[in-house]
């Protein structure tokens, strides 16, 4: 798949094509250029090596939105396998923006489910651009409950610009079935784990992200608003999202820091829709480390522990 | 902790009528006496229209005499974001401080409402429009848990416009952080009232707000998760009548009733007695 580059990643496209000139040129004069080309070889990699370790919080976001960067159903089938989709909330529609369902990882059976974006437009009508409804929300409480019935530990991928902002989703109560989540994820007697994996867009991401443990990847970021939405109402202009994603501290390791995750993952060089097999793995390898290490906790002190976790996130002064 | 004999407030601003002796609601136009106004609870006598009120106010109409004692007043917001926008976080805060005599967004503490011991916060608008952020988190999960502890109710009077941006991801959290808390005080099999005041919007809305054993709202209180210009431009649909509304909410089947703010305390009193663990 030939990548639609990024507008930072302009000057690694501008030397990519000089060496494809000079590549040319060497065979169709046959000269030898390949000192020249060895030289440009290096450049290229030093210029990305430059390039994608002083990746600005907005240049991150724009990796996080990448339309060919995996897909929570991309993990499902690749990072897991065997996964058997469930449909439905058993109360009004099945939300296709939040696809779940049973599937192994590392030989352990467990539940999964989370934030599906499309690449293309008809794709991603039916998934609603990654914004799921209060059923998408319902389902996961449906599958949380059957986790934990079957004592399958509880897996959730997060990437979605936000909880859909809809009439439908106003008069179904979104807000009810984000809220009833984060209430019922904080006692659900089963290990989970969250993973960050694009976009964690707000309370839409939040309402499957309360776990044990809770991941991101390297070029993901975690707002409690858009850096457009947060420019426009405090810089009074869009134009200004890339000061706003620097002031709102969200990428892995502003969160890290400030101890809202456990854990970032890495990708490969130049982000995870660079190379789709490494991101797989890699996210693959973190969860089912998480997964063994959870499995060893006796339940209660896994809610004590986890209880603990969000109970400490916040900052203020007076006693 | 500061423990009082008698209700006594981090508000120094307790009536919350504007300047002037003659109001105008804004919804009938009817021109009030101030006197008048506040001896309806700050109700339009017209049209019933509900003024915005104080979170001291509040508490004194709805605690038995003397009963409330106030816990954590002295938690303070910090700029741990270093956030510099147009306006800076910190000066935001100051000014708000100024103008509201609050600390921040929300009073939290213990009263009785007809002789029942009850765990209760009351979020005030004019706070940075009662935005959630660490300190209005961490107060309502510190009276949550006191709740657990005691076996007591808790009551929790929302008004917000949402997330305190200016601490990120950190006001995003107290969702959880509050939540987390009241899924303990309801394992405790202890009842949380829930009362939604004009406007209850954005992350506490899809928090606390909605949770509540029993779902109380105010006439005609603008609830919901996103703003109606962002569900406009999302949509691009018409929204209908009434849309995001007390009433339209009771309707759609979020809210167990609508009580004018005259019948507040009774009605409290009266749920009380049904729930209310035995003491
Ligand atoms: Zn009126």
């Amino acid at each position: 798949m030939k990548l639609q580059p990024l507008e930072f990643e302009k000057p690694i496209v501008e030397l990519e094509e000089k060496l494809a000139d000079l590549k040319r040129h060497s065979r169709a004069n046959d000269i030898n250029f390949d000192s020249e080309v060895q030289r440009m070889e290096g450049k290229i990699e030093e210029t990305k090596r430059q390039i994608y370790e002083n990746l600005t919080p907005w240049e991150r976001v724009q990796i996080a939105r990448h339309p060919a960067r995996p897909y929570t159903l991309d993990y499902l089938q690749l990072s897991f396998s065997d996964f058997v989709e469930l449909h439905g909330d058993r109360l009004f529609a099945d939300d296709r923006a939040m696809p779940g369902g049973m599937a192994m990882l590392g030989g352990v059976k467990c539940v999964a489910i989370g934030h599906q974006k499309g690449r293309e437009l008809k794709e991603n009508i039916k998934r609603n651009f990654g914004c799921a409804n209060p059923e998408g929300y319902r389902k996961a409480l449906r599958l949380m409950r059957l986790a934990e019935k079957f004592g399958m530990p509880f897996v959730s991928l997060i990437d979605t610009p936000g909880a859909y902002p809809g009439i439908g989703s106003e008069e179904r109560h979104i807000s009810e079935a984000i809220a009833v989540n984060l209430r019922e994820m904080m006692v659900l007697r089963v290990p989970t784990v969250a993973v960050v994996i694009g976009e964690g867009g707000s309370g839409g991401a939040l309402g499957i992200g309360v776990a044990d443990r809770v991941l991101m990847l390297e070029n993901a970021y975690y707002s409690v608003i858009s850096p457009e939405g947060c420019a426009a109402i405090l810089w009074k202009h869009r134009k200004h999202a890339p000061e706003a994603a620097k002031a709102l501290k969200l990428t892995a390791s502003d969160l890290l820091s400030l101890g809202v995750i456990d854990e970032v993952v890495s990708e490969p060089q130049g982000g995870a829709h660079q190379n789709h097999s490494a991101a797989i793995e890699n996210l693959k390898q973190a969860v089912a480390r998480n997964l063994r290490e959870l499995a060893k906790v006796p339940v209660e002190q896994l809610l004590t522990e986890r209880y603990e976790k969000f109970r400490r996130i916040g900052e203020f002064g007076g006693g | 902790m500061g423990i009082f004999s008698k209700p006594s407030f981090t508000s120094e601003k307790k009536r919350d009528v504007p300047e002037g002796l003659w109001q105008k609601c804004p919804s009938c136009s009817e021109v009030i006496h101030n006197l008048e106004l506040i001896q309806n609870l700050l109700v339009c006598p017209k049209c019933q229209h509900h003024f915005n009120l104080a979170a001291g106010e509040r508490i004194l109409q709805l605690a038995d005499p003397n009963s409330f004692t106030e816990h954590d007043a002295d938690l303070i917001s910090v700029d741990t974001l270093k956030f510099t926008g147009m306006a800076s976080y910190i000066d935001r805060l100051k000014s708000y401080q100024k103008k509201t005599g609050l600390k921040d967004a929300v009073i939290t503490g213990e009263c009785k409402i007809h002789e029942h011991p009850v765990a209760i916060a009351v979020m005030d608008f004019s706070f940075i429009a009662a935005t959630m952020g660490s300190v209005v988190g961490e107060k309502i999960a510190r009276i949550i848990e006191h709740a657990t502890r005691q076996r007591i109710p808790v009551i929790i009077l929302s008004a917000s416009g949402g997330a305190r941006m200016y601490e990120g991801v950190l006001s995003l959290m107290q969702m959880a952080k509050t939540c987390g808390a009241l899924a303990l005080h309801s394992k405790a099999r202890l009842p949380y009232i829930s009362i939604l005041t004009h406007p209850t919007t954005g992350g506490v809305s899809a928090s606390f707000a909605t949770v509540g054993d029993i779902i109380i709202a105010e006439p005609k209180a603008m609830v919901g998760f996103a703003g109606p210009r962002v569900i406009r431009e999302t949509t691009h649909q018409d929204l209908p009548a009434g849309f995001q509304t007390s009433e339209f909410l009771e309707e759609h089947g979020l809210v167990d009733m609508i009580v004018a703010r005259k019948q507040l305390r009774d009605t409290l009193g009266q749920l009380l007695s049904y729930i209310a663990p035995a003491r």
